[in-house]
């Protein structure tokens, strides 16, 4: 029989739809069939998210992957086609030619992604075998540090963690530094809520990131890198343990790499969750043992980092691209995106979204064209409303301007930022006020308390939103919003609490009517904010069954058996849940 | 309790800005961190209390009460949230009777609320102990609580 291969997405989200469970039902119908002569293997994140679980089946004659599978269809996958050749149509994810999956990987452009989901994450040889440090072995042979660090400063490539600053630049800095010791870092510390593309990385292609992170050091003259970590990314850790083993077994990490002079040591360092270590001098106070509360620039940690010696932090996203650079020449990277924002980014596409995943585009495409075209437009077609990019230092873009570009600057220029690449997308469903009131709650949490703008006026603001969202709220309380939030902006030492206001700033730009009419008319048009609504009962449509009776926590509906019940408005408590345990939807919400 | 304890001060000795990873350790032992352990921490590395106090309070994932058997984390991150996660943390503290950051009578179950733990395509999710459970609803949540 021919020689077939079986690959199973796990990264965690495939892993929690049920990967692992696929993973061992392929092992067993293996060990009980050892002459189909197939085998098994495992990847990260093939970006599908929205079809997870995913496996791929390679035979002679292509891949064919396989969308959704349960342990059952994996029984049936396994007679049918692995040992009888025939592929199941109904269970493939597409034939990428006429379907409209087609489009969700025809728009993209992966160069950050390219291993993530094709090779084996813990098998370095999947690595090599794509040039896999061959970026490395390059610069090391022909390149000296200020080639490097021209090659990517001629690339265009900038920081993709969200302050968008040329990444050879940053090398510069610290390359003119004259010090006995310098640290190189990568900051996987992917802390905005509704973002997972460094976790993704991580998990998919780890060998990627320690060879940019190699190069990065070279480049900088450093012979210390750490990994700062987020302990919430347990695969990501373990994952990176075994590529840091596997490298240095090869002689790519470690001492005298390559036969050359160059020695690099990596450490892990796993972070104990705080949002604003994401902030460069924080993080180095965390890796230093400390609170992560940042610190005053200059001097900048180019100059004075961690133990007092020349620091470069880079994200992982950043790092990855590194090596593709490097490998391919500035001008194959440069050639891709627009004028002032080169090379691609990462986007995790999720929220109110048909195919909610991970998805690398070029720089310039719109807006629109991420959404709808890749990402399949609103779940359930409902109407769009706004785009969240950028998490708690990013804003909320409203449909009128869908067809800004991605880029730097043109997102920049709509109040949001490009960030690290979290892309929400939110629905007619979705009430702007409460989204800031969520914003405004994380980062009332999340503050250091170092700057009393931030600490106390974020506080402030979330009050003030809870005070609106429950029908309280004063005409003035919108610009007691305004105020507080120029407050914040220009009082705060660091990138958290400098950008801390924005979600509230675009969502007064372009959303300020929903707050006039949570203030004025006491309403909540998306039927979001609990204490705005009233809850009645369709006399026509209630078949008088009384679960909403039984449910009812405060007695606040009454009627006979079998007859229509009727709400006592000045007892209801607006929880909802005789809403959302009727089954005839005869319960309203106005 | 002690000797494992010192056994991870021994290996975290001259590691330049070790209380973290010290702090992590501990967690691992215990669960959470019990006051004993600190002291004994503070003693060994000849650092005051206070200021491992104030690393331990700084950063979100120590604990000082002891947490239950099972840990459930309800995710609030914005895609969560969008997609409902309030009234996800509304069931489990109706259905366990505790409130985030508590643990059941009985040691069983903690509740937490967390940032975000980066499986937003399948949002609401939670996750118990090590296991992530997606796509919620009311129905499919309570039958997983039913499963412990």
């Amino acid at each position: 029989m021919k020689h077939k291969k079986i690959t199973v997405g796990l990264a965690s989200c495939g892993i929690s739809a049920g990967g692992d469970t696929v993973y061992k039902t392929f092992e067993e119908l293996l060990s009980q069939n050892k002459g189909s002569g197939a085998e098994l293997g495992k990847t990260g994140c093939i970006g599908a998210c929205f079809r997870e679980v995913l496996v791929d089946l390679t035979d002679e004659k292509g891949t064919y992957t396989y969308a959704e599978v349960t342990p059952e269809k994996a029984k049936e996958i396994f007679e049918q086609h692995i040992l009888n050749n025939e592929p199941i149509k109904d269970y493939l994810m597409s034939d990428l030619e006429s379907s409209q999956e087609a489009s969700f990987f025809s728009k993209q452009k992966r160069i950050v992604l390219r291993n993530t989901g094709v090779i084996d994450p813990e098998n370095i040889d999947h690595y090599i075998m794509r040039d896999g440090y061959k970026s490395i072995e390059k610069v090391l042979k022909s390149m000296s540090r200020e080639e490097v660090r021209d090659v990517i400063k001629k690339s265009g490539l900038k920081g993709r963690g969200g302050a968008g600053f040329s990444t050879g630049m940053k090398w510069d800095f610290a390359s003119k530094e004259v010090s006995d010791k310098k640290y190189m870092v990568c900051n996987a510390d992917e802390g905005d809520p509704g973002a997972f593309m460094d976790r993704s990385v991580l998990e998919g292609d780890p060998h990627s990131v320690l060879e940019g992170l190699s190069i990065a050091s070279y480049a900088i003259g450093a012979d210390e890198a750490y990994i700062y970590v987020r302990a919430e990314y347990p695969l990501a850790i373990k994952r990176l343990i075994i590529a840091i083993e596997q490298a240095k077994e090869r002689g790519y990490l470690g001492k005298n790499i390559l036969g050359s002079d160059l020695s690099i040591e990596i450490k892990l360092k796993i972070g104990a969750g705080a949002f604003v270590c994401g902030e460069e001098t924080a993080l180095i106070a965390s890796i230093e043992g400390k609170r992560g509360m940042p610190t005053i620039r200059p001097p900048f940690p180019a100059v004075s980092g961690i133990w007092g010696k020349p620091t470069i932090i880079n994200n992982v996203e950043t790092l990855a691209n590194v090596p593709y650079i490097i490998f391919h020449g500035w001008e194959g990277f440069a050639s891709i995106g627009t004028e002032n924002s080169k090379g691609s980014k990462v986007f995790a596409l999720t929220g109110k979204i048909k195919k909610a995943g991970l998805v690398e585009v070029p720089m310039g495409v719109s807006l629109r064209e991420v959404i709808f075209d890749i990402g399949g437009g609103i779940k359930k077609d409902k109407k769009f409303k706004a785009v969240q990019l950028g998490g708690p230092s990013g804003g909320c873009i409203p449909g009128d301007l869908l067809e800004t570009p991605v880029d730097y600057q043109s997102l920049m220029a709509t109040g949001a930022i490009m960030g690290s690449g979290g892309m929400v997308v939110m629905d007619e469903d979705t009430c702007m006020v409460d989204v800031a009131k969520f914003f405004m709650n994380f980062v009332r949490d999340e503050s250091c308390g170092k700057c009393t703008f931030c600490r106390i006026g974020t506080k402030r603001m979330h009050e003030l939103l809870v005070k609106i969202t429950e029908g309280k709220g004063v005409d003035e309380d919108i610009n007691k919003l305004m105020e507080l939030a120029y407050n914040v902006k220009d009082s705060s030492l660091c990138g958290l609490g400098q950008t801390a206001p924005n979600p509230v700033l675009t969502t007064l730009k372009y959303f300020r009517h929903e707050y006039e009419e949570h203030i004025k008319n006491k309403k909540c048009r998306s039927k979001v904010c609990k204490p705005l609504l009233t809850y009645t009962i369709n006399t026509e449509a209630c078949t008088g069954c009384m679960a909403c009776v039984k449910k009812c926590a405060v007695d606040a509906i009454i009627g006979e058996k079998k007859k229509p019940q009727s709400i006592i408005q000045e007892k209801c408590i607006k929880c909802g849940s005789c809403y959302s345990v009727c089954t005839f939807d005869a319960v309203n919400v106005e | 309790m002690d000797k494992e304890l010192d056994s991870l001060l021994d290996k975290y000795r001259h590691m330049q800005g070790n209380t973290i990873a010290i702090l992590q350790g501990v967690q691992n032992l215990y669960q959470y961190l019990p006051e004993k352990a600190l002291l004994r921490v503070s003693e060994y590395n000849n650092i005051p209390l206070s200021d491992i106090y104030g690393v331990a309070t700084f950063y979100s994932q120590f604990k000082f009460k002891k947490p239950g058997k099972f840990q459930i984390k309800v995710c609030h991150g914005t895609a969560c949230h969008i997609n409902n996660a309030v009234r996800i943390s509304e069931i489990i503290e109706e259905e366990l009777e505790i409130k985030p950051g508590d643990t059941t009578a009985d040691g069983k179950f903690s509740l937490d609320e967390v940032a975000c733990l980066g499986c937003c395509s399948l949002a609401p999710v939670i996750m118990i102990n090590e296991q992530v459970y997606g796509n919620l609803d009311d129905k499919k949540l309570r039958k997983v609580l039913k499963s412990y």
